[in-house]
């Protein structure tokens, strides 16, 4: 318990965090929205991590969740820079229109 | 100063590496300059290390240079043994070595490949070195295929003509035959003796069987068959002619072919125990040399004539070592290197002087347009037919009274092999110096004595060929046989001469009576009525005509073993590797393309796609983790 909720509900949220994530990336087809999508998992990881860092009366969990945040905050740097030049070439964002190396 | 022995090898390495690397930016005078200067060096470390060892209390000494391959319990160092036996070979390889080297810088001066035949001759002074001086026999089996390899490369040196590509090849297969047998032999030893050092394995060699010591003499044998021109594997000797003639000298007359007499020397213990395997070794001496004898009387060219006659000299020396007269056998090997390499550097002269030209029947007279040489040459030559007061005489004469006293009838074909000796080489001098010149009018006008970096070496080994047989005085004419006590010490079996004196002074009164007038007939036949040799399409008497196609042994070769090999290879080619193999091989290509053309498909280029494939895939294998 912690403070008074359940850790089942976290994990719940935490769940239905990263299946909304996942379809997102999936089904859509802009890649900003892909990238979102990513964030979104990695989010729901990371409550997970924090909370049950909590239940356990252990920081290694949240010093965990700092580093995947760094990292996702790396990651965007790159992801967002590589949206933009393929945003230049292809003028679109499109991920379906990114299939020159098909055959 | 004998710790230093590594050295000795190590200069013409070092020789082999600059001309190698560098050779064809340098100079050519500095070239031939650093490739003399590094067997000269060692040499002269040679010589220092010889003094030195003479004295040494236990008569060898083990240097222990690094620890080569250790693995478990097998542990073999590189270790070098300075001994009588490797310092005396050490002497005979730097010394001879470096006057060939003198001369190779004048007689291989107009050649493009100037660098490449002096790095290939270091190389090959290097290995030769290593194979005299290793204390295992592993060292020595690296050395015996690295003069192989050099060997081959030197009579295939003019790589343009497709002849002495060939011969080349030939001297390399026939060499690899016989390494084959020496490999297995060393392979018995350490299967024997756990371990392949000389020391280890000699000292042990009377606990094992009888059958195994001979077997292992016998497989070394059939190495040194190979690499020292023995029947049946001595064709590619006279075919090795095709390389440059200080090649000859160097390689196919006093170094390399030696490695046989070397190897058996060394291994003497395995010899005097096994009565079989030296019985072996003297009848296929003596075979060979007589033999190559018959062979040498009819040839025409020089070089030929000489490589016969290595043959047949190092057939006398397997002779010697398989009555147990090992100390006579090295006494013959440093006599014939002397005088071998005298002679053929001497027909080096000769063939750089007509031109080119090598069949004697082309030259004649050229005493008086080649002095020097036809001085030394003659010399050589009196000491090879074993003239009394010669060294020829002294070495021979040890060999065949020791052969007597061992069998009269061996005795008999090595006494008639020396009398075929004397008659060819007087032949041969007869032929190329005497009467009236049989070339064209240009080659006579171009005819000239050679420079003194070519008469320098030959005056050099005319001297030793004349006075090289005081180290090898008869005992019983009460002198000190110096090589024979040098030696002795490595012997396993002394077999002092129990011959009476009389019957000593007879057999050398026997042969030098021989010698005499076995040049005598040469005289008549070939000055007296100037008989000049047949050509090939003349008609000859069968024998003759036998003979003069070397009892058409190639051609048996040929029958008996390329061409059934030559049809069970074509039978392979045609069936095993076209339909098998290459079944195999292009039928696992065209299942893998066959099955990649359909997979493929999958691979659509859509991200969305991999991304729920990929989502698929981690889901069951969750559920395979937690159902199952």
């Amino acid at each position: 318990m912690i403070n008074g909720i359940s850790i089942n509900y976290y994990i719940l949220l935490s769940a239905i965090l990263f299946i909304i994530g996942s379809i997102g990336v999936m089904a859509r087809r802009n890649s900003i929205i892909i990238f979102m999508c990513i964030e979104l998992m990695l989010n729901a990881v990371n409550l997970l991590l924090v909370a049950f860092s909590t239940l356990h009366n252990d920081a290694k969990g949240q010093v965990f969740v700092f580093f995947i945040m760094a990292v996702a905050a790396a990651e965007v740097a790159v992801g967002l820079a590589i949206l933009s030049m393929i945003y230049r070439n292809v003028k679109s964002i499109d991920t379906h229109l990114l299939s020159n190396l098909k055959n | 100063m004998i710790k230093l022995v590594g050295l000795v090898p190590l200069f013409p390495l070092i020789g082999f590496l600059i001309n190698g690397f560098f050779g064809k930016k340098l100079r050519k005078g500095l070239s031939g300059g650093i490739a003399c200067l590094a067997i000269l060096a060692s040499f002269i470390l040679s010589v220092g290390i010889f003094m030195e060892a003479r004295h040494l209390p236990s008569h060898s000494q083990i240097v222990n240079l690094f620890s080569w391959i250790s693995a478990g319990t097998l542990d073999i160092p590189f270790e070098f043994v300075v001994d009588p036996l490797s310092t005396w070979f050490l002497l005979i390889i730097t010394g001879i070595g470096f006057l060939i080297h003198v001369y190779s810088t004048s007689y291989m001066h107009n050649d493009e490949g100037f660098s490449r035949f002096f790095t290939y001759l270091n190389l090959f002074v290097f290995f030769m070195l290593l194979l005299v001086l290793g204390n295992n026999f592993l060292i020595m089996f690296v050395g015996w295929e690295g003069v192989g390899l050099c060997s081959y490369l030197l009579i295939g040196f003019w790589f343009k003509n497709t002849d002495y590509n060939n011969a080349a090849r030939k001297a390399f297969i026939m060499n690899r035959i016989g390494d084959l047998g020496f490999l297995l032999g060393i392979l018995l030893i350490f299967v024997t003796f756990g371990s392949t050092s000389f020391d280890q394995v000699f000292s042990k060699a009377g606990t094992a069987e009888h059958g195994t010591i001979t077997a292992i003499a016998l497989l070394l044998f059939i190495g040194a068959m190979g690499k020292s021109a023995q029947i049946p594997l001595y064709t590619w000797l006279p075919d090795a002619m095709a390389g440059p003639t200080p090649v000859s000298a160097l390689i196919h007359a006093a170094t390399m072919v030696t490695a046989g007499v070397y190897m058996v020397t060394r291994a003497n213990v395995f010899y005097s125990i096994s009565e079989t395997a030296s019985a072996v070794v003297a009848v296929v001496g003596v075979a060979t040399a007589l033999f190559a004898a018959t062979i040498g009387l009819f040839q025409n060219d020089i070089k030929k004539i000489l490589a016969y006659s290595t043959v047949s000299q190092l057939g006398l020396m397997f002779l010697g070592l398989g009555v147990g007269a090992y100390s006579s056998s090295v006494f013959h090997v440093t006599t014939h290197a002397f005088f071998k390499a005298l002679l053929f550097l001497g027909a080096g002269s000769v063939i750089h002087a007509m031109g080119g030209e090598q069949d004697v029947r082309k030259m004649g007279g050229l005493k008086k347009a080649l002095p020097i040489t036809f001085m030394t040459m003659l010399l050589g030559t009196i000491a090879i037919s074993g003239v009394p007061g010669f060294s020829g005489f002294f070495s021979k004469d040890e060999i065949l009274a020791h052969t007597y006293e061992h069998s009269p009838t061996l005795w008999f074909f090595g006494m008639l092999t020396s009398m075929l000796t004397a008659f060819y080489m007087f032949r041969l001098m007869f032929l190329t110096f005497w009467g009236s010149f049989r070339g064209t009018k240009e080659q006579h006008h171009h005819l000239h004595e050679s420079p003194k970096a070519m008469t320098f070496p030959l005056i050099v080994l005319a001297v030793l060929s004349v006075i090289g047989g005081v180290i090898g005085l008869p005992h019983f004419w009460g002198q000190h046989n110096f090589i024979g006590e040098h030696l002795e010490p490595l012997i396993l079996r002394k077999n002092p001469s129990t011959l009476p004196h009389d019957t000593e002074w007879m057999l050398m009164g026997i042969a030098s009576l021989a010698a005499l007038a076995v040049i005598y007939v040469a005289y008549i036949i070939y000055r007296q009525r100037n008989i000049i040799p047949l050509n090939e399409n003349d008609k000859m008497p069968a024998l003759q005509k036998v003979i003069y196609n070397k009892y058409y042994v190639d051609e048996i070769y040929d029958a008996i073993i390329r061409k059934p090999v030559d049809a069970i290879s074509t039978v392979f080619y045609k069936f095993v590797d076209k339909q098998i193999i290459d079944g195999i091989v292009e039928g696992v290509g065209t299942t893998v393309k066959g099955i990649g053309s359909v997979v493929r498909l999958v691979q659509q280029g859509d991200i969305s796609f991999y991304i729920i494939t990929m989502m698929l895939g981690v889901i069951g294998i969750l559920l395979f983790t937690f159902l199952i």
